[in-house]
């Protein structure tokens, strides 16, 4: 994704005079055909990020497009205050892409993982909440985060995600995307784990199920037009992000509920467990452990799609 | 009125700062804001840039090429409003809903969408020198050639932030960037040296590759003719070390901490207009 990431701003780079990118001492060589088109427009600020974000406002505030990119913590975590008070209380029109979120990075450790920015990104107002799933929708969402008046946060995964959308005409702010219609269960997964859920849905297909898939790329502002249809079309909703349970997508599609409880279907939430994973591995294993594996999800929906059925 | 710098003559601008003083106590008691000791000391910094040296359009609060000025320490905004209404950005009448329910002037400057003249908010320390380094680098990117100048309080350069500003603006060699240290010795809770060990902040400054000139902050043609003189030559950003007096202007607050956060009663009020020598 970081690739497509590098690629996209460059080309939207070549078309508007305004976008600066900013780097928090990462993306070497990621970023060298940037520099060398736009070498008045690339700034790396070094480890620094307070200052950074802060940088990002002051030209933001001076009529440019700063897009600020670093690991997902660095970016988000680290310099938080500075995004609250310099990005949102000014709607400073700044793009904040925090890459290898959730857990891309696994085997660098907890330090390294992000199952917490969708939360506190999300509760910030005039903050504009954007989780694509794959190449596809990076490149939409980041072409329309720069389009927007105010600030923008997308995380991103780190390489070789699977692409999920052979093609994609139909992206803006806002708006989820369904891949495939059912009426049992509908999968409504947020960022690179939409794979993940396309997978589930094949296996619980298999069984007899009918399920549905949607991807939800804006976490804010929520597509809740879309979650009324599918809370009254199906029999179960289950929403699936790689972050924590609390605050992301789930948490997000829960507070609606309780403001609009359209429709019957039950809500289950697949999300990382309230913890610090002090076991280290790769993103597949960090997932397992994390309840976010596919047999996860499914022995999770068939269990509760079994017992919805038997009644 | 075109883009332009007031350039005051200096017994105009002493007048102008006595004023200012004393609106800004009697706004403190009328309206029960905080903060006089911070508000006074930098009373002196705040007139020369804006009726001195800084290019500025009070009819066009955002014509492009206008230098910058950003109060980080924003908890001095009792002064900063004041200035700005005497510099024509908006009647001082607006003022009188100082406080009120509903009012835009808090203690802390709001944002520029709220009240024109300003270029940021502050409020929490440590934030208008990065949001200034911005400004200055976005200059250079877009051909312009405006000053930038924040104001930071010594207390305020305990925060990190400020010395990770510093470093990025060094290596830029953003010249036309200026910070102003308004040094009154003091922070919120203590002396700033028994607090932090900050001093000697002309060698920090230096350390950190900026050019430094360290002035009287109550002394205004001295201040003028720094912030004229900027950029400076050396090619670096350009720090304004002014050392001041936490309360100045009034005998009994002057170097007394108390006034943090101490508002006059009107006896105080009445002895402090006397010693400004105006009016009440």
């Amino acid at each position: 994704m970081r690739h497509v990431f590098a690629d996209q701003i460059t080309t939207l780079a070549g078309h508007d005079e305004r976008i600066v990118l900013l780097s928090g001492d990462i993306g070497n060589p990621l970023f060298d055909r940037f520099k060398e088109r736009f070498p008045k427009r690339f700034y790396n600020c070094g480890a620094a990020e307070q200052n950074m974000i802060g940088v990002a406002a002051g030209l933001a505030l001076s009529g440019l497009r700063p897009v600020v990119y670093t690991h997902t913590p660095f970016t988000t975590t680290r310099c938080y205050e500075q995004i609250r008070v310099d990005l949102c209380y000014h709607r400073a029109p700044v793009v904040v892409v925090g890459t290898g979120a959730g857990l891309s990075h696994a085997e660098l450790g907890p330090t390294h993982h992000a199952l917490e920015d969708l939360a506190i990104m999300r509760v910030l107002p005039d903050m504009t909440v954007l989780a694509p799933c794959d190449e596809a929708e990076l490149r939409a969402a980041l072409t329309c985060a720069l389009r927007l008046h105010g600030p923008a946060y997308i995380r991103i995964g780190k390489q070789g995600e699977p692409r999920v959308h052979v093609e994609l005409s139909n992206f803006s702010i806002g708006h989820a995307i369904t891949l495939t219609r059912g009426h049992d269960i509908c999968l409504v997964a947020t960022g690179t784990i939409v794979a993940t859920a396309n997978v589930a849905a094949e296996i619980l297909r298999k069984r007899g199920f009918s399920v549905g898939v949607v991807s939800m790329p804006t976490i804010k502002p929520l597509d809740t037009g879309c979650l009324s249809e599918l809370f009254a079309g199906y029999r179960i909703v289950a929403t699936l992000e790689e972050h924590s349970r609390i605050g992301g997508l789930g948490s997000a599609v829960a507070e609606w509920r309780v403001e609009a409880p359209d429709g019957d279907a039950q809500h289950v939430m697949f999300g990382a467990d309230d913890r610090f994973l002090h076991e280290i591995g790769s993103q597949d294993y960090a997932r397992r452990v994390s309840g976010l594996a596919v047999e996860s999800i499914v022995l999770g929906c068939s269990a509760r799609l079994g017992a919805l059925i038997e009644i | 009125m075109a883009l332009e710098a007031a350039q005051l003559p200096i017994p105009e601008l002493n007048r102008l700062a006595r004023d200012i003083r004393a609106r800004i106590i009697k706004t403190s008691h009328l309206t029960q804001t905080p903060h006089l000791g911070s508000c006074l000391s930098c009373v002196d910094i705040l007139v020369s840039a804006y009726f001195h040296s800084l290019r500025l359009d009070s009819v066009n609060p955002r014509a492009s090429g206008r230098d910058r000025f950003i109060l980080s320490k924003g908890h001095a905004a009792p002064a900063l409003f004041q200035v700005l209404a005497l510099r024509g950005f908006y009647p001082a009448t607006r003022l009188d809903d100082y406080g009120q329910d509903g009012s835009v002037f808090a203690e802390h400057p709001p944002t520029p969408d709220h009240l024109p003249g300003l270029e940021a908010a502050a409020g929490s320390l440590g934030h208008g020198l990065p949001m200034g380094v911005g400004m200055a680098l976005a200059a250079r990117i877009q051909g312009q050639a405006y000053k930038v100048v924040a104001l930071c309080g010594d207390g305020e350069c305990n925060e990190g932030s400020v010395w990770e500003a510093a470093m990025l603006a060094a290596a830029q060699k953003l010249e036309r960037l200026c910070v102003v240290i308004d040094v009154n010795r003091w922070q919120a809770a203590g002396r700033s040296a028994e607090v932090s060990g900050a001093e000697p902040l002309t060698d920090k400054w230096r350390a950190f590759g900026w050019s430094v000139h360290e002035v009287n902050g109550h002394d205004i043609a001295a201040l003028a003719r720094v912030f004229s003189a900027v950029p400076d030559g050396s090619g670096k950003p350009v720090a304004i070390v002014a050392n001041t007096v936490k309360g100045q202007g009034v005998s009994f607050m002057e170097d007394d901490n108390n006034w943090h956060d101490r508002i006059p009663n009107a006896q105080e009020l009445a002895h402090a207009l006397r010693e400004l020598e105006v009016a009440s």
